[in-house]
């Protein structure tokens, strides 16, 4: 019984710690660096390493999660005779939900792992002492370049997943089910509102961006200096990574949406 | 001079542990400035801890580390920082940085810490890196260079900024005989050109007496013996002869600690 509560303590305890140790980390990564030209400079090759190498999984996952919801929306419209409601729901679904959704998971699978891949080794091989013991601040010069870069990455990958999905549908829908193609964009530009529908889901988007690229520095900066440490840390990446995006996803979608 | 002003590096009663095990307990050095010293010791001794220690990214649970009069561990951020820009650490492996090519890491402290206009920074790379012998290097990618080579290069960028005080990890282990000897040239080279303090920790006993104007060797967590190699030679400590001569038994036992062999072999139950 002693170790039942002395266990349940000291998982309490790492928890705490590991709260306040993330947030530290947090706000000292936050920080953007002397100047404006280098950070600037140095967040741009990081939007390359991080939003611009992931685009092809986006796009090619944009455009298939698009034509399978016109598919999947057809044969459930259909049976109730509405199936030109069809870009609505297309439309609908991909903005506020799969967009920021799946990029995000894709996104730490995919930007997420190679982060706190890079930065293990980076650790192991004492670049990041080295940097130290130059006078330089890895936090500032390493890992804000990197989340400032997984910030803006991650919202333009959804809008552009939307964007691909949404004429992915339009694909199936106007040339394999033969909806009228003026019925598709007009129904989804009556009922898509701009506030409610795209800018709620950029939220989201740039929530996950966030949270994501944090977890993955983290997990980096404190992987054990050991092939196995990287291996872990990475794994903790993904996993963690894709779970909070959906237990958020939840919470934000409750939020926006206020059905309490 | 005063006998203060001469010292660059003090560490008084320093006691430093990891995971409940002592590394360091009441260890006492003092390095003089201009000179080249040596800590000797046997592996796991907790050398690349010590340098830890002087440059402040581990901090003495004990005693006091004083960096040129000032007590490093009470330094802020901001101050340590600035501490650091006057020595650097050349590590084991050089820990280059991995994305970048052999010039970019030469200039990097340079671009971080200085205003200089980009073609007096090409021109000081260039000259640190014909120092090491590596002008030619320049545009390589760390990946691309031998052991050795990396090592100069990891020299090369520390020298960058002109240190005052220069330590080196480990700068022979698993070194071919040329590049040793390239090695221990230019650390007393750049050592005599720049008016360096160098520190050298490592077990290469014969490299390290070569060069080192001051000795010190490290074992269970205290120095068990100092002075100049001279001195040291002829120390009658059998832990500091063992070493030095590379004795297989006598105070650092070939054994690790274990019960009677006859006893644990024959009571098996």
């Amino acid at each position: 019984m002693i170790d039942v509560i002395a266990n349940t303590g000291a998982r309490c305890l790492l928890v705490c710690q590991l709260i306040g140790r993330s947030g530290l980390f947090l706000v000292n990564i936050l920080g953007w660096g002397k100047g404006f030209k280098a950070p600037c400079l140095r967040v741009i090759k990081q939007i390359h390493h991080i939003g611009v190498l992931s685009l092809p999984i986006i796009v090619v996952a944009g455009i298939f999660v698009g034509m399978v919801l016109a598919l999947q929306g057809y044969s459930i419209l259909s049976s109730y005779g509405s199936q030109e409601a069809i870009g609505q729901m297309v439309a609908l679904s991909l903005l506020r939900e799969f967009g920021p959704v799946v990029s995000a998971l894709l996104f730490v699978g995919r930007a997420g792992s190679a982060l706190t891949a890079e930065i293990g080794l980076m650790k192991t091989t004492e670049q990041l002492s080295a940097m130290e013991i130059m006078g330089v601040d890895p936090l500032k010069r390493v890992f804000s370049p990197r989340l400032w870069a997984g910030v803006i990455s991650l919202p333009l990958l959804a809008t552009l997943f939307s964007l691909l999905g949404i004429y992915g549908g339009a694909f199936v829908a106007v040339n394999l089910l033969g909806i009228y193609e003026g019925s598709y964009w007009a129904n989804m530009q009556g009922s898509v509102l701009f506030y409610d529908d795209v800018i709620k889901g950029l939220i989201k988007a740039l929530v996950f961006a966030f949270v994501c690229t944090w977890i993955a520095l983290f997990h980096g900066w404190h992987a054990k200096p050991t092939s196995e440490g990287i291996s872990q840390a990475t794994t903790a990446t993904v996993v963690q990574g894709s779970l909070a995006v959906l237990g958020l996803d939840f919470i934000l979608t409750a939020v926006m949406l206020g059905g309490f | 001079m005063s006998q203060k002003a001469q010292v660059f590096v003090e560490c008084h009663h320093v006691g430093f542990r990891r995971n409940e095990k002592a590394i360091f307990s009441g260890l006492n050095m003092s390095i003089k400035k201009g000179q080249i010293t040596a800590i000797l010791g046997p592996s796991g001794t907790g050398k690349t801890t010590l340098l830890k220690l002087f440059c402040g990214q581990l901090i003495a649970s004990t005693g006091e580390v004083l960096i040129d009069g000032q007590d490093i561990a009470e330094l802020n951020r901001t101050d340590l920082f600035k501490l650091r820009q006057r020595m650097s650490l050349l590590f084991q492996t050089g820990a280059l940085f991995t994305d970048m090519s052999v010039f970019e890491n030469v200039a990097f402290a340079l671009r971080e810490h200085t205003k200089l206009p980009e073609h007096m920074i090409r021109d000081l790379v260039l000259l640190r890196l014909d120092s090491v012998g590596l002008r030619g290097a320049a545009d390589l990618m760390p990946s691309q260079l031998s052991g050795g080579m990396a090592r100069r290069v990891a020299l090369a960028r520390s020298l960058a900024l002109d240190p005052e005080l220069i330590l080196y990890d480990e700068p022979f282990t698993g070194q071919d005989p040329i590049s040793m000897g390239v090695l221990v040239n230019l650390i007393r080279q750049v050592h005599e050109d720049l008016k360096l303090t160098s520190v050298l920790v490592t077990h290469d006993v014969k490299e390290a007496l070569s060069i080192a104007d001051q000795v010190f060797i490290l074992a269970q967590g205290k120095v068990i013996g100092s002075g100049s190699p001279e001195q040291i030679k002829q120390s009658d400590n059998p832990l500091v002869k063992q070493f030095l001569y590379g004795h297989i038994d006598g105070p650092v036992a070939f054994h690790y600690p274990a019960p009677d062999l006859a006893e644990q072999v024959l009571n098996y139950d």
